[in-house]
């Protein structure tokens, strides 16, 4: 039994913003209440903290099976717990893809034995995410998959979009769409405005991305079926969503920690600003900042995407895409968007909670009966980032070395403490 | 790095002699001025090689031409010289092939200049002859060079320093011996 | 006193001073090339890395001849696409020639930002001959020399660039130098190659989609090269380009009276520019040549000439191992 007293439990569930204390019992939550004592139970003093529902990350890489150089399930999950997250949903682009039950089994089983905190595995809409055939989506249901799509790339053609929507849809799965469309993206690697000129580097225009999204809404019109925007980037694609929860359908959508801190004026060469959909611009991220702010944008999602340090120590043409982001997600999200007065606490709370669980079908909250998934954070304890630290095999941070005010402080898991930050000033 | 004048080893109006004195020996001991031809190596050799032409035309009636020699990229220093100096151009309208040339400069010294000339030279042709003419030599050579036409020798130590100080340069003139002070 | 140059990476970096002080460097190595006998000695011992990762031919054999009159020895390296293909990585090739000591390093990559990768993690002087589409400064300083030898200033000169300017290298680093002295620019070209972010580079940039209109007052037409040789791009017919494009003698009149053509080279004679005009009075592409040679003599004294900044001088060593 574990009690979690004097924190300020904002629960974004049932509109909580209280001095509460959490009675922890087993995998549980056993009490939500003002003043509670638990003789028997350990304490944890949350004095000072914010006691909230256990984040939810909807979008990560970790890489295992295939890729264990650059990450494996344990140290990612470590390193997701550090960063607060408490559950973590890792896209199918693994060696071999997860395409199959017996691939999603494996991660699953993997999981259980070296995760310590829960991955619930997304699996690819195609065979070998080569955008043919269907995988078979029914079988890996049964094996664990929360969703389904072919991340790294965009589900290839409009058919083969609608047959997966029109599957999902009586499979009750929900369908999430890197959109991209490559006759644009071809060879791009930043996007494409004043900076990519500039540096002479092959830029990418925001209508990869918006044209895709706006393919997807429209099938979604079509079918009825769970649509979900991975890490959109620009004010394009964030109109099409509006447009589609204006008509009530079922389409969300998750923006990266990235993109709404940095812009594509923030690259120069260094291979830690490479990712895709790449940093969009100032307008853009004007954009999706109010969209976190008005409901539109549903989930932060980090797209951690660990690249062991000498794949991305190369020109930049050449670097694979991607950075890390479970440990700054939190940081960013504090730096970014409350202190910088965009949005409130409660919402931003939200972003990392209900928000991903809805998108789900999940629920998620702190009272009673409910499974013991706790963050508990500070929201101005000073610390310094630095990637040499991370729990994650990979450096690729364009983040190292930032200052920030505010951190995970302790991460509980199916009531045990799967990561507390040390007390130490190196913290 | 401080100095302290010592002495002066020539005025203004004795420089003046002195030039008068070495034009005339150049005239003299040239048999012939027909491919005789002055070339001062910069920075003040180059006053001083177009000073000695003017008094041989105006004494002779004799125009000899001068050119310019920047001796920047022959010197055998610059891999220790950090930053690099700054080069400048020859500025040489006649050819040196066959020519009598009477390389002109303020001091002679250790003599590694002069080679740096010579090489410069012999790089832009093959003259015929090379003499040296200078205002000061001051003895230490390092290399075997030496000056046809002196203006005046002086003993000086190694700590000492000839300041030569010409109007077309310095606003002033005069030749100075200064001593460092550490 | 002017702050000495560790690299030359690009034009955008350098200050107007800088340039100024390059170009009149280069002018005694003008001179140089009429001397019959074209050595010296002033880098003698010093060997220059010449680490071409794209084919050359002519910005190779440039900087390899300004290396040897300068009297310093070259390492060639001319990686071919299929030895790239080996995996070899640009940080493993350069700190396999960095260990053979070369006292600098001329770079030319195909990928933008490498001279900038490279200069981070080399301790020896790099100088770029070419990033990708990013920079090509010492083209733009041979080009800054030839005006300023024909036009008498480069301060407000109007300059018109001609061609695929979105690809080119040589167009932004002409754009980022002479902007420095305030010329005027104009960039014209087929639309998807001038796109409007390239008024954005440097001020006084205007972009024009009509050749007639670009030339109109020019008093300096850079031509670029057709670049046939592009993925992920559509190329444009030949006809296409030289119904619009193609630098003709008539579209000539239209610029200021004895404008100066100039083209980096190769060109492609018929194609964007009539041969007639390439072997014209009005054209500079020969002086170009000459002036590159001299331009890269002058950075490589600088550059590569000389003791490390922070070397102790030889003297002080022979001293101390006499104690």
């Amino acid at each position: 039994m574990l009690l979690i007293k004097n924190g300020r439990v904002i629960d974004p569930g049932s509109r909580t913003d209280a001095a509460l204390d959490i009675l922890l019992d087993g995998e549980r939550i056993a009490n939500v209440g003002a003043g509670l004592s638990a003789p028997a139970a350990e304490t944890f003093d949350a004095k000072g903290l914010i006691v909230a529902p256990g984040f939810i990350d909807l979008h990560c890489h970790l890489r295992e099976p295939g890729q264990e150089i650059s990450e494996t399930i344990e140290t990612g999950a470590r390193a997701a717990a550090r960063g607060g997250f408490t559950a973590l949903c890792c896209m199918p682009n693994t060696q071999p893809v997860n395409d199959s039950a017996s691939v999603t089994r494996g991660i699953v089983e993997r999981a259980a034995a070296s995760a310590c905190v829960r991955v619930w595995p997304i699996g690819a809409v195609s065979v070998g995410s080569k955008g043919e055939a269907l995988a078979e989506i029914a079988a890996m249901k049964d094996a664990g998959i929360v969703g389904v799509s072919d991340d790294g790339k965009p589900v290839a053609t409009a058919r083969l979009m609608r047959q997966a929507m029109d599957y999902c849809r009586t499979l009750d799965l929900l369908v999430i769409d890197h959109c991209e469309d490559p006759s644009l993206f071809a060879g791009g690697v930043m996007r494409e405005g004043p900076t990519s000129v500039r540096l002479g580097l092959k830029g990418i225009p925001a209508q990869s991305e918006s044209i895709c999204a706006g393919r997807d809404v429209e099938l979604a019109m079509l079918t009825g079926a769970r649509l979900h925007i991975a890490h959109m980037s620009t004010r394009g694609s964030l109109e099409f969503v509006r447009s589609a929860k204006r008509l009530n359908l079922p389409v969300t959508c998750e923006v990266t920690p990235h993109h709404f801190t940095l812009i594509d004026e923030d690259v120069r060469y260094d291979t830690n600003y490479k990712m895709n959909p790449p940093l969009a611009s100032r307008s853009d991220r004007q954009a999706l900042i109010e969209g976190l702010a008005d409901g539109s944008v549903d989930a932060i999602a980090t797209d951690h995407a660990p690249h062991h340090p000498a794949s991305k120590d190369v020109e930049f043409d050449r670097a694979p895409f991607g950075i890390t982001g479970f440990e700054t997600a939190l940081a960013l999200g504090l730096a970014e968007l409350v202190h910088a007065g965009k949005i409130p606490l409660m919402r931003l709370v939200e972003l990392f909670t209900t928000g991903p669980a809805r998108v789900l079908g999940r629920e998620r909250k702190l009272a009673a009966g409910q499974p013991a998934d706790l963050t508990i954070f500070s929201p101005d304890h000073a610390w310094t980032f630095r990637a040499c630290e991370s729990a994650s095999k990979s450096r690729n941070t364009p983040f190292d070395g930032r200052a920030f005010r505010g951190a995970p402080m302790a991460t509980i898991v199916a009531g045990r403490v799967v990561y507390r930050r040390e007390a130490a000033a190196t913290a | 790095m401080r100095v302290v004048e010592k002495r002066q080893l020539l005025s203004a109006e004795e420089i003046g002699r002195t030039l008068h004195r070495l034009a005339h020996e150049i005239v003299e001991k040239s048999g012939g001025t027909r491919d005789l031809a002055l070339i001062g190596v910069r920075r003040r050799g180059v006053p001083l090689s177009e000073r000695l032409a003017k008094i041989i035309r105006t004494s002779s009636s004799v125009s000899i031409p001068v050119g310019t020699l920047d001796i920047t990229l022959y010197r055998d220093d610059l891999s220790t010289v950090a930053p690099q100096p700054v080069v400048q151009s020859n500025e040489i309208e006649f050819t040196v092939d066959d020519r009598d040339i009477v390389l002109v400069d303020d001091v002679l010294y250790t003599g590694r200049t002069v080679r740096a000339a010579m090489n410069g030279l012999f790089d832009l042709g093959r003259p015929r002859r090379i003499r040296l003419c200078v205002l000061i030599d001051r003895g230490h050579r390092e290399l075997p060079v030496e000056a046809a036409f002196i203006g005046q020798s002086v003993q000086t130590s190694d700590t000492e320093i000839v300041e030569v100080r010409l109007q077309e340069i310095d606003g002033d003139e005069r030749v100075m011996l200064v001593d460092r002070v550490s | 006193m002017l702050e000495r140059l560790q690299h030359l990476l690009g034009a955008e970096t350098l200050t107007r001073e800088q340039v100024t002080f390059i170009l009149d460097q280069a002018k005694p190595f003008q001179e140089f090339q009429r001397h019959p006998l074209k050595k010296l000695a002033t880098l003698r011992g010093k060997t220059v890395a010449l680490a071409f990762f794209e084919p050359s031919t002519r910005t190779r054999i440039s900087f390899a001849t300004a290396a040897a009159r300068l009297g310093a020895d070259t390492m060639n390296l001319q990686a071919e696409a299929s030895s790239l293909r080996k995996g070899e990585s640009l940080i493993d090739t350069v700190q396999t020639l960095e260990a053979m000591r070369p006292d600098g390093i001329v770079i030319r990559h195909n990928a933008s930002g490498a001279a900038e990768f490279v200069a981070q993690r080399l301790a020896i002087p790099v100088l770029n001959a070419g990033d990708g589409s990013h920079e090509h400064p010492t083209q733009a300083l041979l080009d800054a020399l030839t005006i300023r030898d024909r036009k008498g200033r480069l301060d407000g000169v109007n300059v018109t660039i001609l061609g695929d300017i979105l690809h080119s290298r040589v167009a932004r680093s002409n754009i980022f130098l002479l902007s420095k002295f305030g010329a005027r620019i104009t960039l014209c070209g087929p639309g998807m190659w001038v796109p409007r972010e390239l008024e954005l580079l440097a001020p006084n940039i205007r972009r024009v989609l009509r050749v007639e209109d670009a030339l109109a007052g020019a008093d300096v037409v850079m031509v670029l090269r057709v670049q046939t040789e592009r993925i992920h791009e559509p190329a444009l017919a030949a006809e296409e380009y030289i119904l619009l494009y193609q630098l003709t003698a008539k579209r000539l009149k239209l610029a200021a009276p004895d404008a100066l053509v100039l083209h980096p080279g190769p060109m492609i004679r018929g194609l964007e520019i009539d041969p007639a005009v390439a072997d014209g009075p009005q054209s500079g592409v020969l002086e170009q040549v000459t002036n590159g040679l001299a331009v890269r003599m002058a950075l490589l004294y600088h550059l590569v000439g000389g003791a490390p900044a922070d070397a102790p001088h030889p003297a002080k060593e022979r001293s101390s191992a006499a104690d």
